[in-house]
Parts: C-alpha cells; sequence; structure tokens
C-alpha cells in the first residue's frame, strides 16, 4: 500500500468542503442544517492547515488552525443564538422569508 | 507503517460517510450526532499528522461544545422538521452539478500543485524536535502569536456576551428572589411572641 502523503489529506479536504457545499444547497429551508455544513467546511480547511504544517515541518499553520477553530466556535454560538431569537418571534426556522425582516 | 495506512483510510472513510449522512439525513438530531462523529474521525486525522494538540483541542471545543449547543438547539426547538425538507430533491440536482465541478477543480490545484524546493528554508516556524507538539505551541502562541492569542480570545469574549444580549429576555410575572429584601428583614416585623391559652388555639 502506498505512503500517506499530503495528497490523500487534501483529497478529503476537498470531499469534505465539497459535501459542506452541498449540503447548504440541499438543505435551503433548515437553517440549523446549513450551519452544519459550515462546520464541516471549516473542518476542512483546519485540515488542509494542518497537513501542510505537519508536511512542510512549519508551526504556523497549526496556529491558524487554532484561530479558525475560535472563530468557527464563535459564530456556531451566534448563528444560534440569532436562531433562537428568530424562532422565538417568528414560530419557525425556514430562512427563506428572512428578508421579511429587513427594515 | 502499515497500520498507519490503513488507519487513515478508515478514518478519512468514516469522515466522509458521516460528513453525508449530516447533510442528508432526515432527523436532524441524527445530523448532529453523526456531525459528533465526523469531528471525531477529523481528530483521529489530526493525531496521525502529528497535531496532538489540536486534535484533544477539536474533541473538547467541537464535541465538547459545539456539537452539544446544536444538539440543544435542535432539541430545544420545536420544528416540524419534514415540513423544511419539501425542495429538497427539487434542489439536488443542480446542487450535484455545482459540487461535481467545484471537486473537479480542487482537484485540479491539488493535481498540478509541487512543493517549492527550498520551501522548507523559509518556513516561518520549523517544527522543533525533541519536544512535544503541546509544548511546541505553546512556545510560539504565547510569543510570536501573542496579539493573534489575545485577538482570538477577544473574538469569544464578544461572542459570548452577544449570545446572551441575544438570548436574555425579561419575562414579566416571573417571581424571583429579592437578596436585598430578604437581608432588610427586621426582628420586629418578622418575628412576633403571642400568649396562647391552654386548649385554644391562636
Amino acid at each position: 500500500m502506498a505512503e500517506i502523503g499530503i495528497g490523500h489529506y487534501l483529497t478529503v479536504a476537498a470531499a469534505l468542503f465539497t459535501i459542506g457545499i452541498f449540503g447548504i444547497f440541499i438543505n435551503r429551508k433548515n437553517i440549523i442544517i446549513i450551519l452544519m455544513s459550515i462546520e464541516l467546511i471549516l473542518l476542512s480547511v483546519n485540515i488542509n492547515l494542518v497537513a501542510f504544517s505537519s508536511f512542510l515541518h512549519d508551526l504556523s499553520g497549526q496556529v491558524f488552525a487554532l484561530l479558525v477553530l475560535t472563530v468557527a466556535a464563535a459564530e456556531a454560538a451566534i448563528g444560534l443564538a440569532i436562531l433562537v431569537v428568530y424562532f422565538r418571534n417568528r414560530g419557525t426556522i425556514a430562512v427563506e422569508d428572512v428578508n421579511i425582516m429587513k427594515g | 507503517m502499515l497500520v498507519a495506512t490503513i488507519a487513515f483510510y478508515i478514518f478519512a472513510t468514516v469522515l466522509i460517510v458521516s460528513a453525508l449522512l449530516v447533510v442528508s439525513a432526515r432527523n436532524p438530531v441524527h445530523s448532529v450526532l453523526f456531525l459528533i462523529l465526523s469531528f471525531f474521525n477529523a481528530a483521529a486525522l489530526f493525531v496521525l499528522l502529528g497535531a496532538e494538540f489540536l486534535a484533544m483541542v477539536l474533541v473538547v471545543v467541537y464535541v465538547g461544545a459545539v456539537a452539544v449547543l446544536f444538539l440543544f438547539v435542535v432539541m430545544m426547538l420545536d420544528i416540524d422538521f419534514t415540513e423544511l425538507r419539501q425542495g429538497f430533491l427539487q434542489y439536488a440536482p443542480m446542487g450535484i452539478i455545482i459540487c461535481i465541478v467545484f471537486f473537479a477543480e480542487l482537484a485540479a490545484v491539488g493535481a498540478g500543485w509541487v512543493v517549492m524546493p527550498s520551501a522548507h528554508t523559509i518556513a516561518q516556524h520549523p517544527t522543533p524536535t525533541g519536544v512535544t507538539n503541546t509544548e511546541a505551541l505553546g512556545h510560539i502562541i504565547y510569543t510570536d502569536y501573542v496579539y493573534v492569542f489575545q485577538g482570538a480570545g477577544m473574538i469569544l469574549l464578544v461572542a459570548m456576551i452577544g449570545a446572551i444580549v441575544l438570548t436574555l429576555r425579561h419575562r414579566e410575572g416571573v417571581k424571583r428572589q429579592s437578596a436585598w429584601s430578604q437581608v432588610g428583614r427586621t426582628r420586629a416585623e418578622a418575628v412576633e411572641l403571642r400568649k396562647v391559652r391552654p386548649g385554644e388555639g391562636l
């Protein structure tokens, strides 16, 4: 069996990114799944960063992966908070008619 | 080395399959559980890459905080999810086409990409030998990246305050404890001495 190189990890990350985009496309109405798809996309970015960091022997990539992790956690918290407030006001989470909120 | 190869293929396969199930599961609770599974497998890939600290942070932050937050929200909101799935098949063909194009583009970039031979000489922070991954990361996070680190902390603080401000509401008609009036009671208004005769009530 062949040695695992950086290309293998990049392929996994690319597949994960594509699945995330696919999830956003097919779950147009369910914003919870859309947020989870965004988490998947950020996870694939992290895999890319860590793979490059590991194969190029440069630690800075892991530092930036840590920052991406931080931003992903903050984004999930804020997104879910907005979702809860929206549900409290409207009684639904269908995101297609969110634009009635614009002032 | 064979063990590492087999482990990579197992973890990568489970990661991709569980990610697919995240976006296509009928029940959002199952989606969250598959999300947790894919995070665990990504953490295993990080361990294979030698990034132990990030793997543990991934498990702690994502599985322990973010996924549980998703689980809370999914279970707390009373939503008819079958209604939200309408249009699933309507969007799927377009999504598949765009995903194929996108994956082909990423694959083309990956196939045409080579490491510059002098790349290791311009590394910002070459991975030190003889120290653990956590120690090496700590050495550079708290020195060269200290401002970025503080900025990350500020982002988390802003997110925390923002989430609290957004979701906190003052409800009317709820009985609350008033510590001030509890502490401010005097003996005169709280205790009364009555003389009770035998055989009679108050």
